[in-house]
């Protein structure tokens, strides 16, 4: 279903996305050259500029006029999970260039379900920590439903390390169920490999955009999630407990999971209320997995905004400010 | 089940009906009966088989420093329910079910101290508040004593005994793995060395996060410490977990922890390893340990029971 907001334009978002894309890669292009040869040509490019101010506005409004049903949280947590929902790797297809995988984390094995490496994003030169669940069941199995062993966490403090060195900024795209719940993993130190992953994100000299995508679980998301900028999905999740495992802990039932979900606040517009993310990033109406194009368009857009912003911070600064914002959550009450 | 816990129960307390019903207790492990000062003299470790009971925040730390010489910091945070979460019960009303069984205001109790004459700052968890969970303000808690004691210039002593973070809060409490480890951060700064004791139980975000990025991690013998608890690994792999799985002494196999040490001789190991990384004289000799000294008293006959548990490891 692609669904055509506003009458006046017949183009589906995606298409109009795909437009905005084209047109800002042409003026980047026309930019470039004028630089390069010390023409001006501001005669073509505001125009162009103007152009696609217009077209974002657009499929802004597009966006906001449609009327969004009230949503339970609960389904918002079948979104989160729907078949066909983007993963990690197609972001990464329909976004960047040149990004090559690394393996292994040079101690123990290689996890196929938190995966990384160098990349353009939006040609922007970047070190990409993807959690990756599989695309087909083949895939899922393969990659454990995105749960990670700690070798997966040690591969990503490796990449941070590297990135560091380079001077790269740091894309996290956070969608796992939680790390992952086996007897290998905790002899290998799962507790261990999470908490030493969140150290070296709270020590990294580079900044760090981190975008919960599908499903933020718990300690196995937030090993990858102490950015700079915290962002997630309209309709991704992001808690301490997936909501079957809370409803097993609380009524010992995890078909109480809606129950659960309700309780725990964990949408995306309850954590953009609680101060735990920056930003939610707009979905095309019904969910990302019925037009990945678009959905890929607005985490490109809002993830380079991110990256830009913070380019302009010393490694200081980036120290600084990514404490701070950790350092300040939580609610409680004093005296 | 019921009946059989019924019987033990009769067989546990051969005082039950008299005036002093406290005398005696049943070791959980051995099932034998303890005389509870025997208990005590060996700061609840089982006289007969070392199992090490778990202890109160405020126990642990007149078993951990040198009588009278705590001085508390935490309390003056309190709890708060900003989710509205609700689930069999409202989370204010576990709060307060919590607030009154153990007196302290959430699952920590940190403030400074002495072990051995050596000064240090303490935050110690208490599993019986909501079993040791973390939320908001055993965040805040272990933040302050972390940058309380980078300011003051001593090294920070932490025990865990906690189930993880705390679900009534939510993402909240999920944050403060990142926060505390952020606070850490400043100690690590100021050279200061940071020792983490595990205690039965320590698990989920607490394992994953401040409590195992110390500069060095002690276990009590026996101890349950990992990650995900057993009965979720045993649901998503559904075969069942070898013996000692998860226990202190695998992990000291597996090189997670630097030692396992019994409670007995913990004051004496954190002395000798925090007065040489904070470059100070070790302990002498006539300055004698109160605690282990009544030990030696109390029976001499344990020594050898001690070594003989020891060698059984």
């Amino acid at each position: 279903m692609s669904v055509s907001p506003d009458p006046s334009s017949p183009n589906p978002v995606s298409s109009q996305q795909t437009i905005l894309t084209e047109l800002e890669a042409r003026l980047g292009d026309l930019k470039a050259t004028a630089q390069r040869t010390g023409s001006d040509l501001s005669a073509i490019t505001l125009p162009l500029q103007a152009q696609i101010e217009a077209l974002r506005a657009r499929i802004g409004a597009a966006l906001a006029s449609v009327p969004t049903p009230p949503m339970s949280r609960w389904e918002r947590v079948q979104l989160a999970r729907a078949p066909g929902r983007p993963t990690s790797l197609d972001y990464v297809e329909l976004l960047t260039t040149d990004f090559t995988e690394l393996h292994g984390d040079r101690a123990y094995g290689d996890d196929p379900a938190l995966i990384g490496g160098p990349a353009r994003w939006q040609d922007r030169p970047v070190m990409l920590l993807l959690q990756q669940k599989g695309r087909d069941t083949k895939g899922k199995i393969k990659r454990r439903f995105g749960m990670s062993n700690p070798e997966g966490y040690r591969k990503a403090i490796r990449l941070m390390d590297l990135a560091e060195k380079c001077g790269l900024p740091i894309i996290c795209l956070i969608d796992t169920p939680g790390a992952y719940p086996g007897i290998a993993a905790e002899e290998r130190g799962q507790g261990w490999a999470i908490a030493e992953s969140i150290q070296r994100m709270v020590r990294l000299r580079v900044p760090a955009v981190c975008a919960v995508i599908g499903e933020g679980g718990s300690g196995g998301a937030l090993a990858v999630g102490v950015g700079n900028r915290v962002l997630i999905m309209e309709n991704a999740w992001y808690s301490v407990i997936s909501p079957e495992a809370c409803a097993s802990i609380i009524w010992k039932d995890p078909a109480k999971a809606p129950e659960a979900a309700e309780a725990l606040r964990l949408t995306a517009p309850d954590l953009l209320e609680l101060g735990i993310v920056e930003e939610v990033i707009a979905e095309p109406p019904g969910g990302a997995h019925l037009d990945p194009a678009a959905s890929a368009g607005f985490l490109g857009e809002v993830v380079s905004r991110h990256l830009d912003e913070l380019a302009l911070l010393s490694a200081e600064e980036l120290l600084t400010q990514r404490g701070e914002r950790f350092r300040r959550l939580g609610a409680f009450l004093e005296g | 089940m019921a009946l059989d816990k019924f019987f033990r129960r009769r067989r546990a307390q051969p005082t039950e009906g008299s005036d002093i019903p406290d005398l005696w207790s049943k070791c959980p492990a051995c099932k034998e009966n303890i005389y509870n000062k025997d208990l005590e003299a060996e700061l609840y470790v089982c006289p007969k088989c070392a199992f090490h009971h778990r202890l109160s925040a405020r126990r642990r730390v007149e078993v951990l420093l040198d009588q009278g010489t705590f001085m508390q910091q935490s309390g003056h945070v309190r709890p708060v329910d900003v989710l509205n979460f609700v689930d069999t019960e409202t989370y204010p009303a576990r709060l307060l079910r919590a607030q009154r069984k153990t007196g302290q205001p959430d699952a920590i109790l940190t403030g400074t101290g002495e072990l051995l004459g050596l000064k240090l700052t303490v935050a110690v968890m208490d599993f019986e508040f909501s079993g040791g969970s973390m939320g908001s303000v055993v965040g805040e808690e272990i933040s302050r004593a972390a940058e309380g004691a980078a300011q003051a210039g001593l090294p920070l002593l932490l025990v865990a005994a906690s189930g993880g973070a705390r679900m009534q809060e939510s993402a909240l409490s999920l944050m403060q793995m990142a926060k505390t480890t952020v606070a850490l951060e400043r100690l690590s700064k100021a050279g200061l060395p940071y020792i983490s004791l595990l205690t039965d139980p320590t698990t989920g975000g607490v394992t994953a996060s401040f409590a195992t990025i110390a500069d060095v991690i002690v276990a009590e013998p026996g101890a349950l410490i990992g990650f995900a608890g057993p009965r979720v690994i045993q649901q998503t792999i559904r075969q069942s977990l070898p013996e000692g799985f998860q226990r202190s002494e695998f992990l000291l196999e597996h090189g997670m922890v630097d030692l396992v040490t019994d409670r007995r001789e913990q004051r004496a190991v954190l002395h000798s390893v925090l007065s040489i990384l904070t470059r100070q004289p070790g302990a002498k000799p006539e300055q004698a340990d109160p605690v282990q000294a009544d030990l030696v008293q109390a029976d001499t006959s344990h020594a050898s029971e001690l070594q003989a548990s020891g060698g059984e490891q």
